[in-house]
């Protein structure tokens, strides 16, 4: 095992991939950066340090940088994985997503359907997203409900460096397009990683992060932490709850979160989109449809509420899903009779 | 440089095969069997060919709504396609795709393509791809004057560019982006590759309805972008649209007498004909018979069409690596 940061998990992951496999380019902007200046290639080197070095270590065929083009970006990652290439595109920022959706929505994850099942597009989207920074309305977003919800493509939110190893691998070598979505605000968090150059975790398999009977709280991202520390305040005054980090959004692990409710029978799932069409909605009708015979409570879901993302900190501080919030609604849940 | 007999006999049958393939099309989906959209390339067929007679499957092209065209000059199964286009399990892309997504990435087919201008970014990615591979291989977007003002387009032209990719963006402006005229959408009023040009490619033009124009001019476009280090490049062809923007369009923004001196005048096939005969390359007779040839196909590509099996509802749910 290492020690390292998420961001250093994003970079190590597509170093040693690129190693193994002379078909993983990286392409986007600024992932080289410099290009073109007083300062040359590598002055910047990727504004999430997560391609430092590569365009050293793998030259300019390989480490592509772009103009600012997010259609472009994602239709030559498209273009690339149909041509036996194995892109990793940078989009900098979800939010970004906007400009390039059609290549997302329309191309890379239709492709596979729309041609019969004959083509693969192994092309993996990442980009950072996420609240927490004070980076305001259009750098802050969460995009991962309007992706859950476009069939053909696979969505991946890992909470922790070792699931950014392990679940970038599987995204790189998978032969569908991923959409993977690296929460900014957990860019420097550290943790312990496997040494394993073939550390993969498979899609749609969730991971129990705390263990109980009492009440189910389903989160990923950022916000997984946050669920963690409710989790660990209430076993002291013990109540147990089973916490799921989904990992992927899509597929999702309907059997993690089934199974738990049927012991638990009461459902918080903390979301970081806004409330309608969330994945914290989706999640209470899935259990609702499908487990209703075991719920004790009303499924809750926590999301930000129906807004654009705000600037100030005093207001992104309310936006978001907090530890209180979150206490509130478990405990809500618990006391339902 | 000269074609032989069999290379003008092999262009000629594919340009021929395109036009009936369309002719028959255009008679079949008034009886309302076919369903959807389809959007006819007839007066076309010299680009595509033109074009495509100089790729092997290594080479790449993307294509737009209007691609059963440039499908088929790329190689897809005459079969296949029409088996696909009246939505039949048996299809190319077994009814999944029909006509405006049809595909065969064997064959250097990267997908027609419903979203005008979807394509271009999609050749840039497979022109950085030739490049990397260093093998002289390129990718090929064929757009539209309709999708050259779309900016997708514009974005990839300049990637292309500052990437240096294998890449060559071929506009065929036929003058009508759907229903609006070339004059009106394109601000300019010049021509598409001078756009193509001020992002600083190497541009060539051609007459889209002259078979051996188009060759010849990509030969040369060919030659330059096939060298490692050159970059992409891009070609205009001035061409004409026999049919409407889609089967059922009535066609009210064509001039009187429009279309019947287009077809007059600006048939590529006919050209083809006159010019060969007269030159005394091919014989009438030559040409008749691949005429009886193609239609004997064409003919066979419906009855299998229609005589395919039909996909069931468990088609639905594959080809997608989940579904809920």
């Amino acid at each position: 095992m290492a020690r390292m940061m998420y961001r250093e998990a994003v970079l190590s992951t597509i170093a040693e991939e690129m190693e193994r496999d002379e078909n993983v380019v990286v392409l986007g902007e600024d992932v080289v950066g410099g290009n073109g200046t007083a300062g040359g290639p590598e002055a910047i080197g990727g504004i999430w340090s997560t391609s430092t070095g590569l365009y050293g270590k793998f030259g300019g065929d390989r480490v592509i940088d772009t103009p600012i083009s997010e259609s472009a970006i994602v239709g030559a990652a498209a273009g690339l994985a149909l041509s036996g290439k194995r892109p990793v595109a940078e989009l900098m920022f979800a939010d970004f997503i906007g400009v390039s959706l059609d290549q997302i929505w329309n191309q890379i994850g239709k492709f596979r359907y729309m041609f019969g099942g004959k083509t693969k597009c192994p092309a993996v989207i990442r980009m950072a997203w996420g609240a927490g920074f004070n980076a305001a309305a259009q750098h802050s977003q969460a995009v991962h409900q309007m992706l859950t919800g476009m069939p053909g493509l696979k969505v991946v939110m890992p909470s922790t460096p070792a699931d950014v190893k392990g679940l970038l691998r599987t995204a790189i070598r998978d032969d569908d397009p991923v959409i993977f979505l690296e929460h900014k605000a957990l860019y420097g968090v550290k943790g312990e990683v496997p040494d394993d150059k073939d550390f993969m975790i498979p899609f749609g398999h969730a991971r129990l992060s705390r263990a109980g009977n009492d009440v189910t709280i389903v989160s990923t991202g950022l916000l997984l932490g946050f669920c963690e520390a409710v989790a660990d305040k209430l076993a002291a005054e013990g109540i147990g709850c089973d916490v799921i980090d989904l990992r992927t959004t899509s597929p999702l692990d309907e059997e993690a979160i089934l199974d738990s409710v049927e012991v638990t029978g009461r459902l918080v799932v903390v979301d970081e989109a806004p409330p309608r069409c969330s994945l914290a909605n989706d999640i209470c009708a899935l259990v609702a449809e499908k487990a209703f015979a075991s719920l004790k409570a009303p499924p809750l879901g926590v999301n930000p509420p129906h807004t654009p993302v705000p600037f100030a900190r005093e207001l992104e501080t309310a936006y978001l899903p907090s530890i209180p919030k979150i206490e509130a609604a478990v405990r809500k849940v618990l006391s339902y009779r | 440089m000269q074609l032989s007999r069999d290379q003008l006999l092999k262009a000629y049958r594919q340009m021929k095969v395109i036009r009936e393939f369309e002719e028959r099309l255009h008679i079949d989906i008034q009886t309302g069997e076919i369903a959807g959209f389809t959007h006819l390339y007839c007066g076309q067929e010299a680009v595509a060919v033109g074009v495509c007679e100089h790729l092997s499957n290594d080479d790449k092209i993307v294509s737009t709504h209007r691609g059963h065209g440039h499908c088929l000059a790329k190689g897809c199964d005459v079969d296949g396609m029409m088996a696909e286009i009246w939505g039949s399990r048996e299809g190319l892309c077994k009814g999944k795709g029909g006509s405006m997504h049809i595909a065969d990435v064997d064959k250097g087919m990267l997908g027609a393509n419903g979203i005008v201008g979807a394509g271009a970014p999609i050749a840039v990615g497979a022109g950085i791809a030739a490049k990397i591979d260093g093998k002289g291989h390129v990718a090929i977007t064929f757009s539209g004057d309709g999708a050259c003002n779309q900016g997708t387009t514009f974005e990839a032209m300049n990637m292309a560019v500052v990437t240096k990719a294998a890449c060559i963006f071929v506009f065929e402006n036929n003058h009508y982006s759907e229903h609006t005229g070339f004059e009106y959408a394109v601000g300019t009023q010049k021509d598409i590759a001078s756009r193509a040009e001020a992002f600083g490619m190497k541009v060539w033009r051609g007459d889209g309805t002259d078979f051996f124009s188009v060759y010849e001019t990509m030969r040369e476009v060919l030659d330059y972008v096939r060298v490692p280090g050159n970059g992409p490049a891009a070609v205009e062809f001035d061409t004409e649209r026999f049919f409407g923007h889609f089967e059922g369009d009535p066609q009210r923004y064509r001039g009187p007498g429009e279309l019947d001196r287009i077809r007059e005048t600006r048939d590529c096939i006919k050209k083809f004909r006159a010019s060969v005969t007269g030159a005394g390359l091919l014989t009438d007779a030559d040409i008749d018979a691949v005429d009886a040839d193609v239609m004997a196909a064409i003919e066979n590509a419906v009855a299998k069409a229609k005589a395919a099996a039909r996909p069931t509802p468990e088609d639905v749910l594959s080809d997608v690596y989940i579904s809920y």
